[in-house]
């Protein structure tokens, strides 16, 4: 309850002075941090490649991609997956007054350079990195270590020495939130060691896209894994152990049970692959880090682009995200991502700016109505139309929350709103359920999600007529000098884009000769209505 | 409308067409529809005098209860540290001092003592106890109240068929089978149930569901494929069906006899109970209870006294209650938590975290009762007597409801897993 009010007193001490100026341009454009759009041609060129080999690949299928979208539709997509949300009212207006053959690529770059999509990216790469346990007690800040991931990527550092500090680094978890990599496999029924198995099948996984763990318990007959390669991997950390200093390496060796006779061996700490990467001197943890990170290994790049693809798409390019094979035919878009990656010194800002910059990003996720609906999965398929897939939850309070305030909440807004945006998403996200560690599963959707969004508090304030501080829709019904105008305005805020023509005419007749009570009555049902829509819970 | 007790004491039992859902969810997994596995199950209760069960309720007891203050004491031990113990109605078995009433049904238990897991912490050990598996990077696990209504027939229920009442902070999900298997999340029965009623006038909000259905012929246009995979329209279908469902009226506890609440004890956690006994007659396959704090590293004969007066009438009250409602043979109860407390008392009078030999109770449906399984060291050691697994606590819940545990699903990453690892503890089903 006392979130809500501080939800209400926020909204009061903000609201009030951003009222009128939310419906109209407030900030111009050319208040906004000017951001310097550098035209890298290293970049372009790569993205030429990819534009190149997806139009052959859609010859040779005989398939005609979907047109491209619209720019707003595009600048939704860039803001779910970069920030977490969909653009406000104020940034569509922004948007709008940029000229149009560079509009997207300004939008992106600012994306890009807001610190909330360091924020966002981080929570993002944490889940494959230490998942969304709560971890052991004391010995694991989540919190500490997601932000100074944050913190990484907001400078862009390189990513092979973000994942170099999460393998090697030695200290404490505080102090050194790195090692909150090592820590959270700690077992506190195995005198607070890190447990070697656990961290081993992070990095195969989380790093490496490989389904090492697998063979943890026995060599499986169809992969190309043995047993014998994840133990050896885990020995890697069979030395690290913890102290009041933190988390070191210690003289150790791993020992390994055979399952069959009972009888325990010695297991020496070895790669899988490409063992002349491997560093001859060091600590073991030192070793295995600049193996995993080495601009040779295209695994690790592969993996990284697959992650990176899956974040902006919201679908890798080869599924499962976590299970690459190590060599075979790759899509041509994931070899020519992987070079421009390795070639960039690992740079995760120009990589998410590449993706985004294709054509196959940019283009509709519907198909012309000539076509027969068995067309949409050769081109879902080949990447011909933009995918249709369920948002995250984050993502779907973020919106929610967005669409709520028409202007952009972010690091300039007041502190109360903040919070109080906060709150509501924990709340928000406690109901409507976390997609856990797993997060590129195709999911179904639950009844408990459909109620929230039908009868929850948080939607029912942003539609309630009575309320001109806190509804939304109401604010727009005051502000909105016309029919027309309020329902393109209320379409704009929660779906990014404007109505069609039978979506104004429909719309407009429910607010024909409506006034006072009963025309907030019927803008809270519109908007109501549009939160409710498939195409608000999923990206398009 | 309400549900007459007379008329209406249980809605499943017989079978009813698979809903669409069910059917599209089995269907796409390439396995058996719910109809023929419900023919499957049927041939496999070859005795028909003891047909499986049909529900479960967990009793989940967060936080790890110590085995010694509930179900293992060892009286005149160092380990008891003073706990007394009393007699229960079987002979020679005996519980803690603070479960007087559930003593007096020990007959209708079956106890195992020898309980074993590698899983220390509160959240794998959560996560191990809930879905029979250790944590797992390679698959997300079903809970096994998911399993249950994946397997068994969803009989016409309008309400979930998972449902937690005051869930904790790992809340049972669907996990592999898909979020439509995690449980409905819902608080204190003497509360509403959160958003199932509208919040405008019933023509406006049917006004508003018109306004919908326009918006998403718009967005289906070019792209009918795939909002049909998104499901969306069949969920809104799904919760409005609920919303106006009469069986709502099952979380309704105030329609009981006050004396009946009374004898459940008038907790959140007593009426939890209650609402459990009303949801599985309206069809509802799994309710899991939560009852917290029993997490005891300080003061532990003292939060121990406080939890069991809240755990013994409620539990004791419901095994009298669905026998008295004749339902008893066909739910299955688990009663425990995520693992049990050292045998040593630490300095500050609390018992620390024990997955080496604890305690859960199981009864109801073909469950043998007054049976103990298994036994602890008096001394306090790891050793325990014929040592079982989280696994097998599984088997045997899901063997009771007719499902095969050995049955083998395919995770997402094409991984056959069987829907429990264990084996069933054969004495507690004979």
């Amino acid at each position: 309850m006392w979130a809500k009010n501080l939800l209400c007193a926020a909204i009061l001490l903000s609201g009030i002075a951003l009222l009128t100026g939310s419906i109209l341009p407030i900030r111009p454009s050319a208040q906004r941090p000017a951001i310097r759009l550098e035209r890298d041609f290293r970049q372009q060129a790569v993205v030429q490649q990819i534009d190149a080999a997806f139009a052959t690949a859609w010859r040779e299928a005989s398939i005609e991609a979907a047109p491209p979208a619209d720019d707003l539709i595009v600048a939704r997509r860039m803001s779910l997956a970069l920030v977490g949300s969909i653009p406000s009212l104020e940034d569509i207006r922004h948007l709008e007054s940029l000229p149009a053959d560079r509009r997207l690529d300004i939008w992106l770059a600012e994306l890009l350079a807001d610190r909330r999509s360091a924020d966002y990216l981080a929570e993002r790469f944490a889940r494959a990195l230490v998942g969304v346990e709560n971890g052991p007690f004391l010995l694991y800040r989540r919190r500490r270590f997601v932000s100074w991931l944050a913190d990484e990527i907001a400078m862009n550092r390189p990513y092979s020495e973000i994942v170099r500090k999460l393998i090697a680094e030695d200290g404490l978890w505080t102090d050194k939130p790195a090692v909150n990599f090592v820590t959270v496999t700690i077992n506190p029924d195995d005198e607070n060691k890190p447990d070697p198995n656990r961290l081993a099948a992070r990095v195969a996984r989380g790093m490496l896209g490989v389904r090492l763990d697998c063979a943890e318990c026995h060599d499986h007959p169809f992969a190309d894994w043995k047993q014998t390669d994840f133990q050896a991997l885990a020995a890697f950390f069979a030395g690290t152990g913890q102290s009041l200093r933190g988390i070191r390496d210690y003289p150790g060796v791993f020992e390994v049970e055979n399952l069959q006779t009972g009888e325990t061996s010695e297991m020496p700490p070895a790669v899988p692959y490409d063992s002349q990467l491997l560093p001859k001197n060091g600590d073991a943890r030192a070793q295995l880090a600049v193996w995993v990170a080495h601009p040779d290994n295209r695994a690790f790049a592969r993996a990284t682009v697959n992650r990176a693809w899956a974040i902006m798409f919201g679908r890798p390019l080869v599924e499962p995200i976590d299970d690459l094979p190590m060599s075979g035919s790759f899509p041509p878009a994931l070899e020519i991502l992987t070079e421009g990656f390795v070639t960039s010194g690992h740079d995760l800002r120009q990589l998410f700016a590449v993706i985004a910059s294709t054509r196959a990003f940019r283009l509709e996720s519907r198909l012309p109505e000539t076509r027969n609906d068995e067309a949409y999965d050769e081109h879902k398929a080949q990447w011909a139309a933009f995918p249709i897939t369920r948002l995250r939850p984050e993502q779907v309070v973020g919106a929610l929350l967005q669409s709520g305030s028409l202007t952009t909440l972010d690091y300039e807004s007041n502190i109360l709103v903040r919070a109080a945006r906060a709150i509501g998403q924990i709340e928000f996200v406690e109901r409507y359920g976390d997609a856990g560690a797993d997060e590129f599963d195709p999911r179904g959707g639950t009844t408990t999600q459909r109620l929230l969004m039908m009868n929850g508090e948080v939607v029912s304030d942003l539609t309630k007529e009575e309320d001109l501080l806190f509804s939304t829709a109401t604010r727009i019904g005051t502000l909105a000098p016309g029919d027309a105008e309020a329902v393109d305005t209320c379409l704009l805020a929660v779906l990014t884009r404007r109505p069609t023509i039978e979506e104004t005419e429909y719309f407009t007749r429910r607010l024909r000769d409506t006034r006072g009570g009963q025309r907030n009555e019927r803008l809270g049902d519109i908007y109501w209505a549009l939160l409710n829509t498939t195409e608000f819970s999923w990206n398009h | 409308m309400s549900i007459d007790p007379v008329d209406r004491p249980y809605a499943w039992g017989r079978p009813a067409l698979p809903s669409r859902r069910g059917f599209l969810t089995v269907a796409a997994a390439g396995l058996l529809t719910p109809l023929a596995t419900l023919l499957a199950r049927r041939a496999e209760a070859t005795d028909p005098s003891r047909e499986p069960a049909q529900s479960l309720i967990v009793l989940w007891l967060a936080g790890g209860p110590s085995q010694l203050e509930t179900f293992d004491p060892h009286p005149g031990r160092r380990i008891s540290a003073e706990t007394r113990a009393i007699e229960t109605n079987v002979s020679g078995v005996k519980f803690a001092a603070g479960l007087p009433k559930l003593a007096q049904h020990m007959s209708s238990l079956a106890v195992i003592r020898s309980l074993k897991s590698k899983e220390g912490d509160h959240e794998r050990g959560t996560y191990l106890v809930r879905t029979g598996y250790r944590p797992d990077p390679t698959a997300v696990h079903p809970a096994i109240g998911a399993i249950c209504c994946h397997e068994l027939p969803a009989a016409g229920t309008d309400i979930p068929r998972h449902i937690a009442i005051l869930p904790g902070e790992w809340p049972a999900r669907g996990g592999y089978l898909g979020d439509q298997y995690d449980a409905f999340q819902t608080g204190d029965p003497a509360g509403k149930i959160a958003d199932v009623a509208p919040q405008v006038s019933f023509p406006r909000y049917e006004q508003r569901l018109k306004d919908l259905e326009m918006l998403e012929r718009v967005f289906a246009r070019g792209r009918r494929t795939a909002s049909d995979v998104t499901m969306h329209a069949h969920q809104v279908r799904e919760a409005r069906q609920m919303m106006t469902s009469a069986q709502l009226e099952a979380f309704h506890i105030g329609q009981e006899p006050a004396e009946l609440l009374a004898a459940y004890g008038d907790t959140p956690f007593g009426r939890g109970c209650l609402a459990a006994r009303r949801l599985i007659e309206v069809g509802v396959r799994c309710v899991e209870v939560t009852l917290s704090g029993w997490d005891s590293h300080a003061n532990n004969h003292e939060v121990h006294q406080r939890l069991n007066a809240t755990l013994d009438p409620a539990f004791a009250t419901l095994i009298e209650d669905l026998k008295r409602r004749g339902t008893w043979e066909r739910t299955v109860i688990l009663c425990g938590g995520e693992f049990g407390r050292t045998p040593r008392i630490n300095p500050l009078g609390g018992r620390d975290h024990w997955p080496h030999g604890f305690s859960m109770a199981l009864a109801g449906g073909p469950i043998r009762g007054g049976l103990v399984v298994g036994a602890t060291d008096p001394q306090g050691s790891k050793a325990v007597e014929q040592p079982r697994q989280i696994g097998d606590i599984h088997a045997t819940i899901l063997t009771a409801l007719g499902i095969n545990p050995a049955k083998e699903l395919i995770s997402p990453a094409g991984r056959p897993l069987k829907l429990a690892e264990g084996t069933p503890v054969g004495e507690v089903l004979a």
